[in-house]
Protein backbone atom coordinates (compact mmCIF):
# COMPACT_ATOMS: atom_id res chain seq x y z
CA UNK A 1 0.00 0.00 0.00
CA UNK A 2 2.65 2.20 0.42
CA UNK A 3 4.75 3.51 -2.44
CA UNK A 4 8.01 5.54 -2.49
CA UNK A 5 7.54 9.67 -2.76
CA UNK A 6 8.36 11.32 -6.55
CA UNK A 7 9.55 7.15 -8.07
CA UNK A 8 6.96 6.76 -10.50
CA UNK A 9 8.32 7.19 -13.77
CA UNK A 10 7.19 10.67 -15.07
CA UNK A 11 4.28 9.38 -17.34
CA UNK A 12 3.45 12.05 -20.19
CA UNK A 13 -0.05 12.44 -19.07
CA UNK A 14 1.24 13.80 -15.51
CA UNK A 15 -1.14 16.38 -14.26
CA UNK A 16 0.84 18.03 -11.82
CA UNK A 17 4.78 17.63 -11.51
CA UNK A 18 6.91 19.53 -8.95
CA UNK A 19 10.83 18.88 -8.95
CA UNK A 20 12.75 20.15 -5.81
CA UNK A 21 10.40 22.78 -4.98
CA UNK A 22 11.75 25.33 -2.58
CA UNK A 23 9.66 28.95 -1.63
CA UNK A 24 10.81 30.84 1.56
CA UNK A 25 9.84 34.20 2.38
CA UNK A 26 12.72 35.95 3.68
CA UNK A 27 14.72 34.40 6.46
CA UNK A 28 11.48 31.83 6.56
CA UNK A 29 11.62 28.70 4.62
CA UNK A 30 8.06 27.74 4.08
CA UNK A 31 8.55 24.16 1.86
CA UNK A 32 11.81 23.07 0.52
CA UNK A 33 13.21 20.21 -2.17
CA UNK A 34 9.24 19.28 -2.56
CA UNK A 35 8.84 16.51 -5.47
CA UNK A 36 5.00 15.41 -6.49
CA UNK A 37 3.34 13.97 -9.42
CA UNK A 38 -0.19 13.75 -9.65
CA UNK A 39 -1.69 11.81 -12.79
CA UNK A 40 -4.11 13.35 -14.88
CA UNK A 41 -7.50 13.33 -13.05
CA UNK A 42 -5.83 11.60 -10.24
CA UNK A 43 -6.77 13.42 -6.51
CA UNK A 44 -3.88 13.94 -4.12
CA UNK A 45 -4.54 15.06 -0.26
CA UNK A 46 -1.75 16.51 1.55
CA UNK A 47 -1.87 16.69 5.31
CA UNK A 48 0.66 17.71 8.03
CA UNK A 49 0.86 20.59 10.62
CA UNK A 50 0.17 23.74 10.62
CA UNK A 51 2.95 26.14 9.06
CA UNK A 52 4.22 23.44 6.78
CA UNK A 53 3.50 24.93 3.91
CA UNK A 54 1.06 23.39 2.58
CA UNK A 55 -1.04 26.32 1.64
CA UNK A 56 2.44 28.04 0.23
CA UNK A 57 2.12 24.62 -2.20
CA UNK A 58 -1.23 25.14 -3.29
CA UNK A 59 -0.11 28.87 -4.37
CA UNK A 60 2.96 27.84 -5.95
CA UNK A 61 0.99 25.10 -8.50
CA UNK A 62 -1.72 27.87 -9.28
CA UNK A 63 0.52 30.26 -10.44
CA UNK A 64 0.13 32.74 -7.74
CA UNK A 65 3.00 32.38 -6.36
CA UNK A 66 6.33 31.13 -8.33
CA UNK A 67 8.85 28.78 -6.73
CA UNK A 68 12.26 30.52 -5.32
CA UNK A 69 13.96 26.87 -6.57
CA UNK A 70 13.13 23.64 -8.62
CA UNK A 71 9.78 23.41 -11.42
CA UNK A 72 6.60 23.49 -11.36
CA UNK A 73 4.34 21.62 -14.04
CA UNK A 74 0.78 21.34 -14.60
CA UNK A 75 -0.39 19.61 -17.72
CA UNK A 76 2.68 21.01 -19.61
CA UNK A 77 2.35 24.69 -18.31
CA UNK A 78 5.44 26.38 -16.17
CA UNK A 79 4.95 29.85 -16.38
CA UNK A 80 2.95 31.15 -13.34
CA UNK A 81 0.63 32.62 -16.36
CA UNK A 82 -0.22 29.71 -17.98
CA UNK A 83 -0.71 27.84 -14.64
CA UNK A 84 -3.29 30.25 -13.38
CA UNK A 85 -5.14 29.52 -16.93
CA UNK A 86 -5.20 25.66 -15.89
CA UNK A 87 -5.63 25.85 -12.48
CA UNK A 88 -8.70 27.18 -10.20
CA UNK A 89 -7.98 27.79 -6.29
CA UNK A 90 -10.98 27.25 -3.55
CA UNK A 91 -9.80 28.82 -0.03
CA UNK A 92 -11.53 27.50 3.26
CA UNK A 93 -13.58 30.89 3.54
CA UNK A 94 -16.11 30.52 0.35
CA UNK A 95 -15.01 33.78 -0.38
CA UNK A 96 -18.28 34.45 -2.76
CA UNK A 97 -18.89 37.87 -4.32
CA UNK A 98 -21.76 39.32 -1.12
CA UNK A 99 -23.66 41.33 -4.16
CA UNK A 100 -23.99 38.22 -6.26
CA UNK A 101 -26.84 35.56 -6.00
CA UNK A 102 -26.37 31.93 -6.18
CA UNK A 103 -26.48 32.15 -10.66
CA UNK A 104 -24.34 35.30 -10.46
CA UNK A 105 -21.76 33.47 -8.18
CA UNK A 106 -21.67 30.55 -10.27
CA UNK A 107 -21.34 32.44 -13.26
CA UNK A 108 -18.18 34.54 -12.20
CA UNK A 109 -15.99 32.67 -13.87
CA UNK A 110 -17.78 32.14 -17.76
CA UNK A 111 -18.10 36.02 -17.53
CA UNK A 112 -14.82 36.86 -17.02
CA UNK A 113 -13.91 34.72 -19.91
CA UNK A 114 -15.69 37.09 -21.82
CA UNK A 115 -19.36 35.75 -22.20
CA UNK A 116 -22.40 37.67 -21.56
CA UNK A 117 -24.39 38.00 -17.86
CA UNK A 118 -27.59 36.26 -19.66
CA UNK A 119 -25.83 33.63 -21.23
CA UNK A 120 -23.59 32.42 -18.80
CA UNK A 121 -26.49 32.49 -15.84
CA UNK A 122 -28.10 30.50 -18.48
CA UNK A 123 -25.25 27.76 -18.74
CA UNK A 124 -24.93 27.78 -15.27
CA UNK A 125 -28.83 27.29 -14.49
CA UNK A 126 -28.20 23.63 -15.17
CA UNK A 127 -25.67 22.18 -12.94
CA UNK A 128 -27.16 24.88 -10.06
CA UNK A 129 -29.98 22.64 -10.01
CA UNK A 130 -28.15 19.41 -10.55
CA UNK A 131 -25.92 20.30 -7.49
CA UNK A 132 -29.11 21.05 -5.54
CA UNK A 133 -29.49 24.74 -4.68
CA UNK A 134 -31.90 25.51 -7.90
CA UNK A 135 -34.07 26.99 -5.36
CA UNK A 136 -31.99 29.29 -4.14
CA UNK A 137 -30.37 30.53 -7.27
CA UNK A 138 -31.68 33.93 -6.79
CA UNK A 139 -30.64 33.91 -3.35
CA UNK A 140 -27.61 36.21 -2.16
CA UNK A 141 -24.74 34.35 -0.16
CA UNK A 142 -25.58 36.02 3.32
CA UNK A 143 -29.31 34.30 2.80
CA UNK A 144 -27.52 31.09 2.62
CA UNK A 145 -26.02 28.36 5.49
CA UNK A 146 -22.14 28.05 5.37
CA UNK A 147 -22.62 24.45 3.88
CA UNK A 148 -24.89 26.42 0.67
CA UNK A 149 -22.44 28.58 0.45
CA UNK A 150 -19.33 26.23 0.40
CA UNK A 151 -21.60 24.21 -2.45
CA UNK A 152 -21.83 27.77 -4.41
CA UNK A 153 -18.27 28.22 -4.35
CA UNK A 154 -17.14 25.24 -5.56
CA UNK A 155 -19.75 24.94 -8.09
CA UNK A 156 -18.05 28.44 -9.29
CA UNK A 157 -14.64 26.66 -9.16
CA UNK A 158 -15.89 24.06 -11.59
CA UNK A 159 -17.62 25.75 -14.00
CA UNK A 160 -14.21 27.78 -14.54
CA UNK A 161 -13.92 24.58 -16.45
CA UNK A 162 -10.01 24.35 -15.39
CA UNK A 163 -8.23 21.21 -15.68
CA UNK A 164 -7.14 21.24 -12.02
CA UNK A 165 -8.95 22.27 -8.65
CA UNK A 166 -6.57 22.89 -5.72
CA UNK A 167 -8.83 22.94 -2.33
CA UNK A 168 -7.31 24.76 0.16
CA UNK A 169 -9.04 23.29 3.53
CA UNK A 170 -12.38 23.42 1.69
CA UNK A 171 -14.77 22.46 4.49
CA UNK A 172 -12.29 23.47 7.60
CA UNK A 173 -14.83 26.56 8.70
CA UNK A 174 -17.88 23.98 8.62
CA UNK A 175 -19.59 21.75 11.28
CA UNK A 176 -18.53 18.27 10.90
CA UNK A 177 -22.14 16.82 9.90
CA UNK A 178 -21.88 19.48 6.99
CA UNK A 179 -18.47 18.81 6.29
CA UNK A 180 -19.32 14.97 6.35
CA UNK A 181 -22.01 15.70 3.63
CA UNK A 182 -20.32 17.88 1.63
CA UNK A 183 -17.10 15.18 1.47
CA UNK A 184 -19.46 12.84 0.06
CA UNK A 185 -20.66 15.39 -2.17
CA UNK A 186 -17.44 16.34 -3.65
CA UNK A 187 -16.73 13.00 -4.07
CA UNK A 188 -19.09 12.41 -6.52
CA UNK A 189 -19.67 15.72 -7.94
CA UNK A 190 -15.84 14.87 -9.21
CA UNK A 191 -16.88 11.17 -10.12
CA UNK A 192 -19.40 13.35 -12.72
CA UNK A 193 -17.10 15.88 -13.51
CA UNK A 194 -13.69 14.20 -13.55
CA UNK A 195 -10.66 16.64 -12.61
CA UNK A 196 -7.28 16.54 -10.84
CA UNK A 197 -7.48 17.57 -7.75
CA UNK A 198 -5.13 18.53 -4.73
CA UNK A 199 -6.60 19.23 -1.41
CA UNK A 200 -5.35 20.48 1.11
CA UNK A 201 -6.45 19.20 4.90
CA UNK A 202 -6.04 18.66 9.11
CA UNK A 203 -8.30 15.89 8.81
CA UNK A 204 -6.93 12.56 8.07
CA UNK A 205 -10.39 11.15 7.20
CA UNK A 206 -11.10 13.91 4.49
CA UNK A 207 -7.49 13.16 3.31
CA UNK A 208 -8.03 9.29 3.04
CA UNK A 209 -11.86 10.10 1.61
CA UNK A 210 -11.25 12.59 -1.05
CA UNK A 211 -7.70 11.02 -2.05
CA UNK A 212 -6.44 8.47 -4.06
CA UNK A 213 -2.78 9.63 -2.76
CA UNK A 214 -2.34 11.13 0.51
CA UNK A 215 1.38 12.96 1.13
CA UNK A 216 2.18 13.72 4.77
CA UNK A 217 4.56 16.49 5.36
CA UNK A 218 6.44 17.76 8.00
CA UNK A 219 7.16 20.79 9.81
CA UNK A 220 8.55 24.28 8.67
CA UNK A 221 10.15 23.91 5.79
CA UNK A 222 7.74 21.84 4.78
CA UNK A 223 9.06 18.44 3.02
CA UNK A 224 7.03 15.37 1.75
CA UNK A 225 7.45 12.92 5.10
CA UNK A 226 5.29 9.93 3.24
CA UNK A 227 3.40 9.33 0.98
CA UNK A 228 0.27 6.33 0.30
CA UNK A 229 -1.95 5.17 -1.86
CA UNK A 230 -5.02 4.57 -1.13
CA UNK A 231 -7.67 3.00 -3.35
CA UNK A 232 -10.78 2.41 -1.61
CA UNK A 233 -14.08 1.38 -4.07
CA UNK A 234 -15.63 4.29 -4.95
CA UNK A 235 -19.15 3.83 -4.16
CA UNK A 236 -18.34 2.63 -0.38
CA UNK A 237 -20.19 5.62 1.89
CA UNK A 238 -18.32 6.81 4.69
CA UNK A 239 -19.77 4.80 7.16
CA UNK A 240 -18.71 1.61 5.07
CA UNK A 241 -15.07 2.90 4.78
CA UNK A 242 -15.01 3.62 8.75
CA UNK A 243 -15.85 -0.26 9.20
CA UNK A 244 -12.79 -1.38 6.53
CA UNK A 245 -9.85 -2.41 8.41
CA UNK A 246 -7.87 -1.31 5.84
CA UNK A 247 -8.76 2.30 6.07
CA UNK A 248 -8.46 2.31 9.55
CA UNK A 249 -5.48 1.20 9.74
CA UNK A 250 -3.86 3.52 7.32
CA UNK A 251 -5.86 6.08 9.20
CA UNK A 252 -3.80 5.43 12.33
CA UNK A 253 -0.47 4.88 10.83
CA UNK A 254 -1.34 8.91 9.19
CA UNK A 255 -2.31 9.98 12.06
CA UNK A 256 1.29 8.53 13.59
CA UNK A 257 3.50 9.95 10.85
CA UNK A 258 1.36 13.27 11.72
CA UNK A 259 2.39 13.43 15.26
CA UNK A 260 5.30 12.53 14.43
CA UNK A 261 5.72 15.38 12.02
CA UNK A 262 4.92 17.90 14.21
CA UNK B 1 -29.76 40.03 14.00
CA UNK B 2 -33.31 41.46 12.90
CA UNK B 3 -33.19 45.45 13.09
CA UNK B 4 -34.85 47.39 15.61
CA UNK B 5 -38.69 48.00 13.96
CA UNK B 6 -38.69 51.78 12.41
CA UNK B 7 -40.67 52.93 15.41
CA UNK B 8 -38.50 51.87 17.86
CA UNK B 9 -35.40 54.52 15.63
CA UNK B 10 -37.88 57.08 15.06
CA UNK B 11 -39.78 57.95 18.32
CA UNK B 12 -37.54 58.57 21.14
CA UNK B 13 -35.38 61.27 18.67
CA UNK B 14 -38.34 62.64 18.14
CA UNK B 15 -39.43 62.59 21.76
CA UNK B 16 -36.35 63.85 23.07
CA UNK B 17 -36.82 67.09 20.27
CA UNK B 18 -39.91 68.05 21.18
CA UNK B 19 -38.96 68.14 25.12
CA UNK B 20 -35.44 70.71 23.55
CA UNK B 21 -38.38 72.86 22.16
CA UNK B 22 -40.80 72.64 24.76
CA UNK B 23 -38.05 73.54 27.08
CA UNK B 24 -37.07 76.20 24.59
CA UNK B 25 -40.28 77.61 24.35
CA UNK B 26 -40.59 78.01 28.10
CA UNK B 27 -37.17 79.54 28.79
CA UNK B 28 -38.41 82.29 26.06
CA UNK B 29 -41.57 82.92 27.71
CA UNK B 30 -40.86 82.84 30.88
CA UNK B 31 -38.21 85.16 30.29
CA UNK B 32 -39.74 87.58 28.40
CA UNK B 33 -37.16 87.24 25.76
CA UNK B 34 -37.42 89.50 22.71
CA UNK B 35 -38.13 88.00 19.70
CA UNK B 36 -35.56 89.57 17.48
CA UNK B 37 -32.93 88.36 20.37
CA UNK B 38 -34.31 84.81 20.68
CA UNK B 39 -37.99 83.78 18.88
CA UNK B 40 -40.16 81.06 20.41
CA UNK B 41 -40.45 77.94 18.41
CA UNK B 42 -43.72 78.88 17.63
CA UNK B 43 -42.85 82.34 16.19
CA UNK B 44 -40.09 80.79 14.25
CA UNK B 45 -43.57 78.44 12.12
CA UNK B 46 -45.33 81.58 12.18
CA UNK B 47 -42.67 83.26 10.23
CA UNK B 48 -42.33 79.69 8.05
CA UNK B 49 -45.49 80.25 7.23
CA UNK B 50 -45.94 83.32 6.86
CA UNK B 51 -43.18 84.41 4.63
CA UNK B 52 -43.18 80.92 3.06
CA UNK B 53 -44.76 82.09 -0.50
CA UNK B 54 -42.99 85.27 -0.57
CA UNK B 55 -39.48 84.63 0.72
CA UNK B 56 -38.98 81.03 1.77
CA UNK B 57 -40.40 79.19 -1.22
CA UNK B 58 -38.66 80.31 -3.53
CA UNK B 59 -35.06 80.80 -1.95
CA UNK B 60 -35.52 76.72 -0.53
CA UNK B 61 -35.54 75.89 -3.88
CA UNK B 62 -32.77 77.66 -5.16
CA UNK B 63 -30.63 76.52 -2.39
CA UNK B 64 -31.91 73.06 -2.83
CA UNK B 65 -30.53 72.83 -6.60
CA UNK B 66 -27.16 74.13 -6.01
CA UNK B 67 -26.95 72.16 -3.48
CA UNK B 68 -28.32 68.94 -5.48
CA UNK B 69 -26.43 70.27 -8.54
CA UNK B 70 -22.91 70.84 -7.10
CA UNK B 71 -23.47 67.42 -5.06
CA UNK B 72 -24.29 65.74 -8.37
CA UNK B 73 -20.86 67.23 -10.11
CA UNK B 74 -18.72 66.39 -6.68
CA UNK B 75 -19.74 62.36 -6.96
CA UNK B 76 -18.82 62.26 -10.67
CA UNK B 77 -15.77 63.89 -10.19
CA UNK B 78 -14.95 61.96 -7.04
CA UNK B 79 -15.83 58.66 -8.69
CA UNK B 80 -13.35 59.34 -11.34
CA UNK B 81 -10.37 60.94 -9.62
CA UNK B 82 -10.95 57.60 -7.15
CA UNK B 83 -11.00 55.03 -9.60
CA UNK B 84 -7.66 56.58 -11.65
CA UNK B 85 -5.96 57.01 -8.04
CA UNK B 86 -7.05 53.58 -7.40
CA UNK B 87 -5.54 52.18 -10.56
CA UNK B 88 -2.02 53.93 -10.82
CA UNK B 89 0.14 54.04 -7.59
CA UNK B 90 2.03 57.01 -9.29
CA UNK B 91 -1.08 58.86 -9.98
CA UNK B 92 -1.86 58.38 -6.16
CA UNK B 93 1.42 59.05 -5.06
CA UNK B 94 1.57 62.68 -6.67
CA UNK B 95 -1.85 63.82 -6.00
CA UNK B 96 -3.34 61.59 -2.74
CA UNK B 97 -1.43 64.27 -0.50
CA UNK B 98 -2.14 67.70 -2.40
CA UNK B 99 -5.96 66.30 -2.26
CA UNK B 100 -5.25 66.20 1.77
CA UNK B 101 -3.59 69.46 1.67
CA UNK B 102 -5.99 71.18 -0.31
CA UNK B 103 -8.62 70.83 2.49
CA UNK B 104 -6.70 73.23 4.81
CA UNK B 105 -7.74 76.05 2.13
CA UNK B 106 -10.71 77.84 4.00
CA UNK B 107 -13.88 77.47 1.69
CA UNK B 108 -15.38 80.74 3.30
CA UNK B 109 -11.85 82.51 1.57
CA UNK B 110 -12.58 80.92 -1.40
CA UNK B 111 -16.37 82.07 -1.92
CA UNK B 112 -15.80 85.44 -3.01
CA UNK B 113 -12.74 85.16 -5.31
CA UNK B 114 -15.19 82.84 -7.17
CA UNK B 115 -18.12 85.34 -7.35
CA UNK B 116 -15.52 87.73 -8.43
CA UNK B 117 -14.88 85.75 -11.49
CA UNK B 118 -18.05 83.84 -12.19
CA UNK B 119 -20.33 86.99 -11.13
CA UNK B 120 -23.54 86.46 -8.48
CA UNK B 121 -25.40 83.17 -10.69
CA UNK B 122 -25.10 79.68 -10.21
CA UNK B 123 -22.04 78.49 -10.99
CA UNK B 124 -19.96 79.63 -8.05
CA UNK B 125 -22.30 78.12 -5.23
CA UNK B 126 -22.20 74.99 -7.21
CA UNK B 127 -18.31 74.77 -7.08
CA UNK B 128 -18.35 75.49 -3.44
CA UNK B 129 -20.60 72.73 -2.95
CA UNK B 130 -18.74 70.56 -5.57
CA UNK B 131 -15.56 71.72 -3.42
CA UNK B 132 -16.98 70.93 0.28
CA UNK B 133 -18.38 67.66 -0.56
CA UNK B 134 -15.27 66.06 -2.64
CA UNK B 135 -12.80 65.69 0.18
CA UNK B 136 -14.90 62.88 2.39
CA UNK B 137 -16.41 61.29 -0.66
CA UNK B 138 -13.18 60.94 -2.22
CA UNK B 139 -11.10 59.15 1.09
CA UNK B 140 -14.09 56.86 1.26
CA UNK B 141 -14.31 55.83 -1.77
CA UNK B 142 -10.56 55.44 -2.33
CA UNK B 143 -10.37 53.79 1.28
CA UNK B 144 -12.96 51.44 0.45
CA UNK B 145 -11.04 50.58 -3.11
CA UNK B 146 -8.08 49.58 -1.25
CA UNK B 147 -9.41 47.58 1.33
CA UNK B 148 -10.83 44.90 -0.95
CA UNK B 149 -10.37 41.37 0.59
CA UNK B 150 -6.83 40.35 -1.01
CA UNK B 151 -8.33 36.84 -1.43
CA UNK B 152 -11.02 38.15 -3.32
CA UNK B 153 -8.55 39.40 -5.72
CA UNK B 154 -6.58 36.13 -5.48
CA UNK B 155 -10.05 34.24 -6.64
CA UNK B 156 -10.83 36.70 -9.49
CA UNK B 157 -7.27 35.61 -10.79
CA UNK B 158 -7.73 32.08 -10.72
CA UNK B 159 -11.17 32.33 -12.24
CA UNK B 160 -9.64 34.58 -15.23
CA UNK B 161 -10.51 38.32 -14.00
CA UNK B 162 -8.73 40.22 -15.97
CA UNK B 163 -7.59 43.83 -14.15
CA UNK B 164 -10.71 45.58 -15.24
CA UNK B 165 -13.16 42.37 -14.73
CA UNK B 166 -11.74 42.71 -11.27
CA UNK B 167 -11.92 46.64 -10.55
CA UNK B 168 -15.86 46.33 -11.83
CA UNK B 169 -16.68 42.31 -10.58
CA UNK B 170 -15.10 43.46 -7.47
CA UNK B 171 -13.14 46.43 -5.94
CA UNK B 172 -16.23 48.64 -7.21
CA UNK B 173 -19.12 47.03 -5.65
CA UNK B 174 -16.77 46.36 -2.51
CA UNK B 175 -16.80 49.79 -2.27
CA UNK B 176 -20.02 50.69 -2.58
CA UNK B 177 -20.62 50.40 1.15
CA UNK B 178 -17.92 52.43 2.35
CA UNK B 179 -19.07 55.30 -0.71
CA UNK B 180 -22.36 55.73 0.43
CA UNK B 181 -20.76 56.75 4.05
CA UNK B 182 -18.60 59.21 2.20
CA UNK B 183 -21.95 60.14 0.54
CA UNK B 184 -23.64 60.82 3.53
CA UNK B 185 -21.35 62.73 5.26
CA UNK B 186 -20.77 65.24 2.09
CA UNK B 187 -24.73 65.54 2.35
CA UNK B 188 -24.31 67.11 5.68
CA UNK B 189 -22.01 69.92 3.84
CA UNK B 190 -23.79 70.83 0.87
CA UNK B 191 -25.73 72.59 2.45
CA UNK B 192 -23.00 74.66 4.48
CA UNK B 193 -21.18 74.88 1.03
CA UNK B 194 -24.42 76.56 -0.65
CA UNK B 195 -24.80 79.04 2.06
CA UNK B 196 -21.16 80.17 2.23
CA UNK B 197 -21.36 80.24 -1.80
CA UNK B 198 -24.81 82.50 -1.36
CA UNK B 199 -22.83 84.91 1.62
CA UNK B 200 -20.22 85.31 -1.15
CA UNK B 201 -23.02 86.85 -3.33
CA UNK B 202 -26.41 86.15 -4.71
CA UNK B 203 -29.90 87.44 -5.09
CA UNK B 204 -31.78 84.72 -3.43
CA UNK B 205 -31.62 81.38 -2.09
CA UNK B 206 -31.80 80.83 1.65
CA UNK B 207 -28.26 82.45 2.37
CA UNK B 208 -28.94 85.16 0.89
CA UNK B 209 -32.29 85.19 3.19
CA UNK B 210 -29.74 84.90 5.92
CA UNK B 211 -27.45 87.34 5.25
CA UNK B 212 -30.20 89.78 4.55
CA UNK B 213 -32.61 88.79 8.01
CA UNK B 214 -29.92 89.10 10.40
CA UNK B 215 -28.95 92.80 10.32
CA UNK B 216 -32.78 93.57 10.31
CA UNK B 217 -33.23 91.76 13.50
CA UNK B 218 -35.42 89.15 11.63
CA UNK B 219 -34.43 86.80 14.20
CA UNK B 220 -37.23 84.48 13.39
CA UNK B 221 -36.80 84.24 9.54
CA UNK B 222 -32.99 83.87 10.26
CA UNK B 223 -34.19 80.63 12.45
CA UNK B 224 -36.91 79.62 9.59
CA UNK B 225 -34.07 79.55 7.55
CA UNK B 226 -31.86 77.62 9.27
CA UNK B 227 -34.54 75.01 9.83
CA UNK B 228 -35.23 74.86 6.33
CA UNK B 229 -32.06 73.84 5.84
CA UNK B 230 -31.59 71.34 8.47
CA UNK B 231 -34.46 69.54 7.57
CA UNK B 232 -33.07 69.74 3.27
CA UNK B 233 -29.85 68.22 4.66
CA UNK B 234 -31.41 65.63 6.69
CA UNK B 235 -34.10 64.43 3.53
CA UNK B 236 -30.63 64.09 1.58
CA UNK B 237 -29.33 61.77 4.28
CA UNK B 238 -32.58 59.54 4.71
CA UNK B 239 -32.45 59.28 0.75
CA UNK B 240 -29.30 58.79 0.54
CA UNK B 241 -29.24 55.85 3.49
CA UNK B 242 -32.63 54.15 1.67
CA UNK B 243 -30.92 54.37 -1.68
CA UNK B 244 -27.60 52.48 0.11
CA UNK B 245 -30.19 50.04 1.61
CA UNK B 246 -31.57 49.06 -2.39
CA UNK B 247 -28.06 49.35 -4.08
CA UNK B 248 -26.28 47.28 -1.24
CA UNK B 249 -28.98 44.57 0.28
CA UNK B 250 -26.05 42.52 1.25
CA UNK B 251 -24.38 45.44 3.75
CA UNK B 252 -23.89 44.68 7.33
CA UNK B 253 -25.43 41.11 6.97
CA UNK B 254 -23.19 39.27 9.06
CA UNK B 255 -20.59 37.88 6.35
CA UNK B 256 -18.58 40.28 3.92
Amino acid sequence: MTSTAGSTASEPEAGIRLKDVGRAFGATVAVSGVGLTVPLHGHLSIIGPSGCGKSTLLNVISGLDDPDEGTVEVLGATTSQDRLRRCAWMPQRDLLLPWRDVLGNAALALENQGMRRKAARAQVAGLVERFGLGSFERKLPHQLSGGMRQRVSFLRTLVAGKEVLLLDEPFGALDSITRADLQYWLRSALETEPRTTVLVTHDVEEALLLGDQVVVMSARPGRVAAQYATGFPAEASRRELLRLPEFTELRDELLARLEAAS
Amino acid sequence: MTPAPAWRRVVPPVIVLLLVAAIWDLVVHLGHVQDYIFPSVENVFRSLVKNWSGVLASATWITFQEMLYGFLISIALAAAISLALHTSATLRGAIYPLLIGSQAVPIVVIGPILAIIFGYGISPKLIIVAITCFFPIVVNLVDGLASVDPDLIKVMRTLDGSRLATLFRVEVPSALPSFFSGLRIAAVYAPIGAVFGEYAGSQNGLGYVLIQATPQLNTDLVFAAVLLLTVMSILLFVGLSLLEKICCPWAGKGKK
